[in-house]
């Protein structure tokens, strides 16, 4: 019975978890690296350890042995995907909040992935099933599907390690190329081909398993607006397309996690077009726009992951799931209007609040946004009845917003959610107006 | 007083035009200057006036050269429990001679002196868990 827990993670998803623990009674210790020793949630905490650096397994590892944890939770990025770092917490003799070393293994490779959930009934994109190694395997491939396509890293990520190919013409240099990233990128070369998708949305469903064969939804979420292959609003539920096909997808996913006894968080990502669901790939880990889904389901997910870890049971059943109004997450991200990120000193702010509006973030006036991490200093949620009424909350939560000192993509939040094409939802992943 | 809280005072003064700041927390207190502060000082406080530092500097370190802990870990004075320590206060020693050990993931590592001299002070005990970056011993 996990009592004092080990974060194992920075910025706001450290705080969000030390406030899971601590309303759950849970004692926290929390880590940090010299850059980060200004973080609020460190305040907070019973106990915290300086280590080396995040990906450090075996500093966070002794933290948590030397300080009494009985636990560890990963977060998200970081080490939070890695089997290697989960078994070394389980060896140590810590409960890791999350799946099994085993699961994140043969999840978060995906070219088992897609082997594994096309086995249960999901549908995925036309493309290989074995990794490609060759130009000759690729344009077996590249012929039976069509361009034009997309090589993806086995063991990439966050958008990195992909590479669009367009005819057959660029097919051998951009595997060759695609091979050499993923290397470089993520110590493994094998890649697979994929049909590309060209107006298609991205649709995901949040998913709670115990490890004993039972899993629940927790509805969906859209996630297409993306910059650069990351996401930069998210929706909850994913209103785009009809209520029948998300819970029958839902329900899919729901039944081929439970059939893996699969254990804590998931979530399973989707391109939609056409009428037609196709798996892109499993995050076996809390999600940053997980908020969306708290806010429309009443759900504290982070704390669910605490009791499941605890307990090996869902706090709740399918049925007493139920999916209320429409949420909205925009991602509070330190960078100027070009993309580049804006570390620096944050020397003043104002904050949105009123009824169904939430801001998750780590940032304080006084507070220096290092060059070193990622540049997500805050998420702003919002709720509301409909998504009309959503709406509204965000364009009044976005226009109360002011952070000053560093540069933000407030601004472009503010004219990318008042956007005719965004208002009406009739975006796609490629959507990136000026 | 939190050492995160002196560099969070120092880091708010780097960025403002303020040259000296005091901090009372109950029985602690500590004041940060700027190496340009000016003698003068509108509150009595300043008759405990200290020589003008940096920011940087005001955060005290252990003097002397400082061996500080690679890793997080267990420390240890001795090869194994029960044989006498590695150093004590006072001893000399040269470059490259093992000062005490850091237990992590079941590993022993030896932590080596990077510079000859006298051993000044241990700043650990034995056994006791330490974090990244921690002062261990310190050599003059």
């Amino acid at each position: 019975m996990p009592e004092r827990i080990l974060i194992a993670n920075r910025g706001e998803i450290a705080l969000r978890i030390l406030r899971a623990c601590q309303k759950l009674g849970k004692q926290t210790v929390a880590v940090y690296t010299l850059i980060d020793s200004a973080l609020p949630h460190l305040d907070l905490a019973d106990e915290t350890v300086c280590i080396g650096h995040y990906l450090s397994a075996n500093d966070i590892v002794m933290a948590g042995l030397t300080r009494h944890c009985d636990a560890v939770h990963p977060g998200y990025g970081l080490l939070s995907e890695n089997a290697e770092f989960a078994h070394l917490v389980e060896q140590a003799g810590m409960t890791f909040i999350g799946p099994t070393p085993a699961h994140i293994a043969q999840l978060g490779d995906k070219v088992s992935a897609r082997k594994t959930l096309s086995n249960l009934g999901i549908p995925i994109l036309p493309g290989s099933i074995d990794p490609v190694t060759s130009i000759s395997d690729a344009l077996v491939i590249a012929n039976e599907i069509g361009y034009p396509l997309i090589i993806k890293a086995a063991f990439g990520g966050g958008g990195r390690g992909m590479r669009r190919v367009n005819t057959e013409s660029e097919l051998g240099a951009a595997l060759n190329l695609a091979m050499g990233e993923a290397l470089s990128g993520f110590g493994r070369s094998e890649v697979f081909i994929e049909k590309l998708l060209t107006a298609a949305r991205h649709i995901e469903v949040q998913v709670l398993g115990d490890g004993n064969g039972t899993c629940v939804h927790l509805g969906t979420r859209d996630c297409s607006v993306q910059r650069r292959y990351q996401k930069l609003i998210e929706e909850s539920p994913a209103s785009s397309v009809s209520d029948d096909a998300l819970k029958n997808l839902a329900l899919k996913c729901a039944s081929a996690m439970a059939s893996l006894s699969y254990r804590n968080a998931a979530t399973l990502e989707f391109l939609w077009e056409n009428g037609q669901f196709y798996f892109l790939e499993v995050n076996t880990r809390v999600q940053v726009e997980h908020p969306v889904t708290e806010m429309v389901s009443g759900i504290d997910l982070v704390a669910a992951q605490l009791i499941i870890a605890d307990t090996n049971l869902l706090p709740f059943d399918q049925s007493s799931v139920t999916i209320k109004g429409h949420a909205i997450e925009c991602r509070i991200l330190a960078e100027d209007a070009s993309g580049q990120p804006g570390p620096g000193l944050i020397s003043g702010m104002r904050l949105p609040g009123g009824p169904g509006i939430r801001l998750d973030s780590h940032i304080y006036v006084g507070y220096r946004v290092p060059h070193q991490y990622d540049s997500l200093i805050a998420k702003l949620v919002v709720h509301g009845e409909d998504r009309a009424m959503a709406l509204a909350r965000l364009k009044l939560a976005l226009n109360e917003l002011q952070i000053d000192g560093i540069a933000t993509n407030v601004e472009r939040l503010k004219r990318l959610t008042q956007d005719p094409d965004f208002v009406n939802d009739v975006i796609d992943t490629n959507w990136n107006p000026a | 007083m939190d050492i995160r809280k002196v560099k969070k005072l120092i880091e708010l003064m780097e960025s403002s035009d303020i040259s000296e700041i005091e901090i009372k927390e109950g029985e602690e207190s500590v004041r940060i200057a700027r190496a340009s502060a000016s003698i003068s000082h509108p509150t009595p406080a300043a008759t405990l006036q200290t020589p003008a530092a940096t920011a940087a500097e005001t955060v005290q370190r252990p003097s002397g050269h400082v061996v500080t802990a690679p890793m997080v870990g267990t420390f240890y004075r001795s090869p194994s429990p029960g044989s006498p320590p590695f150093v004590e206060v006072g001893m000399r020693v040269k470059e490259g001679d093992t000062l005490c050990i850091i237990e992590s993931m079941k590993m022993m590592n030896q932590i080596n002196a990077d510079k000859a001299g006298k051993i000044e002070a241990i700043l650990v005990e034995n056994e006791m868990p330490i974090e990244f970056d921690q002062p261990l011993i310190t050599i003059s």
